[in-house]
Order: C-alpha cells, then sequence, then structure tokens
C-alpha cells in the first residue's frame, strides 16, 4: 500500500490523459454557421462534466489525473460542404477553441486530414488553413496523415506540409513558433490515440468514448535503480536482461492497471464507454519524469549512445508485455515516446552532443512514435522539412507502425540557442540539420506506392 | 460498502489516532481495521475505513483530512481501496 502512495508522491506516477473522443460527423451543414453552433453544442453537451469528472476521480483515489482532453472526428470530413476558402476553416477551429474552454480541457484534436492517399478539396483546404488557425487559438492541436502502410505515401501532401510547418512558425513567430508544437504529420495514424498532437477521433469510432492514456517513466526508473541495488548487494553486479525486463513488464502492469481503474470509473460516471487505453510510457520537463533516464538506467551513458536504439526496442515491447496483461483493450500508441523538449533527459544529451536527429530518426523505428518536439534552424528550407517528413513516414510505412514528425523550425534562431514553449511542452535547444539539399526528390510530385508486404488480401 | 484507506504518515505527537477517530465518528465513518507502528520516530498508520453511512461527500472528507493532518505535521490520505486492489493483483 505504502508501496502505491511511494508511486504518486516521489515517482510522479499519474494518469496523463483522460481525452473524450466526439464524433462530429452529424454536425455537417452546408451552411457554416448553423455546423459551427452545432459543434459547439455537441462538444459543450457532451464533455460538460469531463473535467469535474475526472478532478473527482483523481481525489477519491488519490492518483493525479494530469489532463483532460476532448479528440474529434477529423475536421475536413465534417465541414467538407461548408468551408468554401480557408478562413471558413478558421472560423471552424475559433468555435473549437470557444468550446475547449468552455469545457475547460487544455487541448482539443483533431484540427486534422486524413490525406494518405490524396487529397479532396476540403482536406487541402484545411491544410492550407493551419497556419492562421495555429496563430489565432489557442488549445487546438492539428494533424495530418500523409501515408499509411496500406496507401503508401502522398508526397504531395508531404511537400505541402513542409511549407505549412514554415508558415504556421513564422505566423507564431511572435511566441517562439509555438504554433508548430501543436501541429504533427504523421503516417498510420491510430484512431484512437489519447495522447496530442496527433488525436483525432476516427471515423471506425462510436459516437463519443473514453480513452486513457497512462504515464509513469519515474517509477519505471525507480524500479530499474532498485532492482540493479538489489543485484548488486546479492552478487556484486548489475542484473541481466531477463531480471531488467521482468522489471519492467511488472512495473508497466502496474501502471496500467491504474489508467485501467481510471478509465472504467470515468466510463461509469460520464456514462459513455469505455474506449482504450493507451500504454504509453509519456515524460514531462519535471526532474525524474524522464524516458532518457530510464535509458541512462539500462546502461547508455546519455541517449544517444550507441545501444540506445536496442535499449529503447526492449523498453518498448516489455511495456506493451506488461501492459496488455493489465488491461482489456489496448490501443492508441502504446509505448515509449522520446519528445526533445518535454524530457530534460533528452534535452541534457543533446546539450553533451550525445543526440542527433539523425539518431533520433533511427530510434523511432522502434518506439511508439517520431520525431518530437525538435527544434530547428528557422531558415531550414521547406523542402527538407518535407524531407524529414518523408524519412520519418517511410519508416512508419515499412515497418507497419505509427510514426510522427513534429519539429518546430524556431523564426530567429539557430544552432547553439534554446527555445522555451512552457508547461508540459518544455523547453529545447535547436539542433543542427543535413544543410545538403531534397528539393529535387520532394518536388517530384506524385505518390509513392504502398510496399509489396502490405498486399495481404 | 464504500471501504476506503487512510494512511497517516509523520513524525510522531501527541493525539494523532485521537484526532483522525474523532473526527471520523463525527462523521459516521466506521474503523473496520487498524494497524500502527513507529518506526523510529515515525508514525505510520493504515485504517480500512466503511464510508457508505458517511455525512459528507468525499472529496470534503478528503480535504478536511488532510487539513487535520497539517494541523497535526503529518500526511494523511483516504483512498478508495480499489486502487490498492487493482494494482497488486493479476
Amino acid at each position: 500500500m505504502f508501496e502505491t502512495n511511494k508511486m504518486i508522491e516521489q515517482e510522479n506516477l499519474d494518469v496523463r490523459t483522460i481525452t473524450m473522443g466526439i464524433s462530429l460527423l452529424d454536425c455537417a451543414d452546408t451552411d457554416l454557421d448553423v455546423t459551427c453552433e452545432k459543434i459547439y453544442k455537441k462538444i459543450t453537451t457532451l464533455a460538460k462534466n469531463l473535467v469535474k469528472t475526472g478532478e473527482d476521480i483523481a481525489k477519491e483515489f488519490g492518483v493525479p489525473i494530469v489532463n483532460k482532453r476532448i479528440s474529434i472526428t477529423p475536421i475536413s470530413l465534417v465541414c467538407g460542404s461548408c468551408c468554401k476558402i480557408p478562413g471558413d476553416y478558421v472560423k471552424v477551429a475559433k468555435t473549437l477553441d470557444k468550446a475547449a474552454k468552455e469545457v475547460g480541457v487544455n487541448f482539443l484534436g483533431g484540427y486534422s486530414a486524413i490525406v494518405s492517399k490524396g487529397m479532396t478539396e476540403s482536406d487541402e483546404l484545411l491544410i492550407r488553413s493551419i497556419p492562421m488557425a495555429m496563430a489565432c487559438t489557442e488549445r487546438i492541436c492539428s494533424s495530418i496523415n500523409v501515408g499509411s502502410t496500406k496507401t503508401g505515401i502522398n508526397m504531395d501532401a508531404v511537400r505541402l506540409m513542409g511549407d505549412i510547418i514554415k508558415d504556421t512558425a513564422e505566423q507564431t513567430k511572435a511566441n517562439d513558433s509555438l504554433g508548430c508544437a501543436k501541429l504533427v504529420v504523421l503516417c498510420n495514424a491510430p484512431d484512437d490515440n489519447p495522447f496530442m498532437a496527433g488525436a483525432f477521433h476516427g471515423v471506425s469510432e462510436a459516437d463519443a468514448i473514453i480513452n486513457v492514456g497512462v504515464s509513469g517513466p519515474g517509477v519505471v526508473k525507480y524500479a530499474l535503480e532498485q532492482m540493479d541495488k538489489n543485484a548488486m548487494a546479492e552478487n556484486g553486479s548489475n542484473a541481466n536482461f531477463e531480471v531488467l525486463c521482468e522489471t519492467i513488464k511488472k512495473t508497466a502492469f502496474k501502471i496500467t492497471r491504474v489508467g485501467q481503474l481510471v478509465a472504467q470509473e470515468a466510463s461509469k460516471r460520464l456514462g459513455i464507454p469505455f474506449g482504450i487505453i493507451d500504454l504509453s510510457l509519456a515524460p514531462t520537463p519535471a526532474i525524474g519524469d524522464s524516458v532518457a533516464d530510464i535509458l541512462k538506467c539500462i546502461g547508455v551513458e546519455h541517449p544517444g549512445a550507441p545501444g540506445t536504439t536496442a535499449a529503447l526496442a526492449m523498453l518498448n515491447d516489455q511495456v506493451k508485455k506488461g501492459g496488455v496483461m493489465a488491461s482489456s483493450y489496448v490501443g492508441g500508441l502504446s509505448g515509449a515516446f522520446i519528445p526533445v523538449s518535454e524530457d530534460q533527459g533528452m534535452i541534457d544529451a543533446v546539450e553533451a552532443g550525445a543526440l542527433t536527429i539523425e539518431k533520433l530518426e533511427a530510434m523511432t523505428c522502434v518506439c511508439s512514435v517520431g520525431l518530437d518536439m525538435i527544434a530547428i534552424p528557422g531558415d531550414t528550407p521547406a523542402t527538407t522539412i518535407a524531407g524529414i517528413i518523408a524519412d520519418e513516414s517511410a519508416i512508419g510505412m515499412v515497418n507497419q507502425k505509427t510514426t510522427a514528425v513534429r519539429i518546430i523550425p524556431v523564426v530567429g534562431k539557430s544552432v547553439g540557442e534554446t527555445v522555451e514553449f512552457g508547461g508540459l511542452l518544455g523547453y529545447a535547444p535547436i539542433m543542427p540539420v543535413n544543410t545538403f539539399s531534397s528539393e529535387r526528390f520532394v518536388n517530384r510530385g506524385g505518390r509513392i506506392p504502398a510496399p509489396i508486404h502490405s498486399f495481404k488480401n | 460498502m464504500t471501504r476506503a484507506i487512510i494512511t497517516v504518515v509523520g513524525k510522531d505527537t501527541v493525539g494523532i489516532i485521537a484526532k483522525v477517530c474523532t473526527y471520523l465518528a463525527d462523521n459516521q465513518i466506521n474503523i473496520l481495521d487498524i494497524s500502527q507502528t513507529i518506526v523510529q520516530e515515525f508514525f505510520n498508520m493504515m485504517m480500512i475505513v466503511d464510508m457508505t453511512k458517511s455525512v459528507k461527500p468525499f472529496d470534503v472528507i478528503n480535504d478536511e483530512l488532510a487539513k487535520i493532518g497539517a494541523d497535526t505535521g503529518v500526511q494523511v490520505k483516504v483512498q478508495l481501496e480499489d486502487i490498492f486492489n487493482k494494482m497488486h493483483r493479476i
């Protein structure tokens, strides 16, 4: 019992987010104002008690629930018939922002389009409205799915996103290009992810659903430290991989149980069915709440040192194995997140010169998502950003996993400087980007076909 | 029955149990089991209580007990038992 309370108080065990997925498909109308009104009404009605319920549960069980969030149907599907210019979409974004503030959630995700094979006119309008929408809203997160194992990669969309990311950075340059921290480009995006910025409520989902994201890198780190201390006392050496894996698995089990309990309670109290638990190790800038620190406990001096990718692969797998036992429905991203700015240990590794974008890219082959919260020089060309997105998407497409790119070309800053985003988003040193050009490649246009192993029918 | 676990941890002083128990009695919360140890000078108490007839809602009890704890220099937590059951059992 004291173990549980110690995990909560000293090792940052928490439930990272309760995310309510809401389908807005029934809000579509040919009139923009009517659509906005319907959207606002549906969100504020269904999610009215979300924040209060989250707080009640946190109090009763004594476990912090850090975020309460909402994910919605990709908005390009809802507003196809009423938005004629990008400005119309901006109006929808403002409505969503108002609704998010009204119910008190800190982020609302789903200002999204799924264009993994082709773009409809509505998708393209939405994408073109992103820079403006990110500049004039606070709590809206946007995600664009540009590829999947089944469809290949839409290179037109990849190229366009290079420009959009640059433009979003420019539009929000007063806040160190903060808009880009709320914009993510995905490949193989899951329909039920509760974590921002990539959360949206997929079309395969029910009308409303509760998804829960658990966390707790600090707890895993502490368990590993204890394990090595015990092994050292017993036979004078560090624990071997068998013991290591077992320890991570057991800890992941306990963490996920808490998530499962919170999800079931929330679902019962809100009268909305339970969807999935996302078993991710999500770091925060708080000292000790770090995935990088776990990698260091496993035995690399800094993340980025040789061995890091193998350590991360093992960690990711053991987290899944332990978590799957603890919950009946596991989904979302489920794995270890390796955002740079949100993890003190990763920031240290970058500053020490141990971690580069190229190594991070290798790590994304085995972790749950991708290049996340990386600040790069503001003068990086849009085509280079598109090139990075294409690389990341290719990793996702070929390995049948979710990958994502959330990079921030910070306007006016260059390598060596740091950028401060505040809150959960943390701060980041600007990382150098390969300066050779990818212009000819990304400007070809068209799409990259699906890989051979996707033809399973 | 709504069972909850109360944990009290902190430096030992006179009247910790008395204060917590009086508060529970005043609010119709029944103590089902209690265990208490003093490790060096540190007071360690765990209570299992039945909150079914509690006259106040859970969050109020939680806040008020925390305040009693803070006044006495100890940390008091109330949590529904589920969190402990779920975490340590398959």
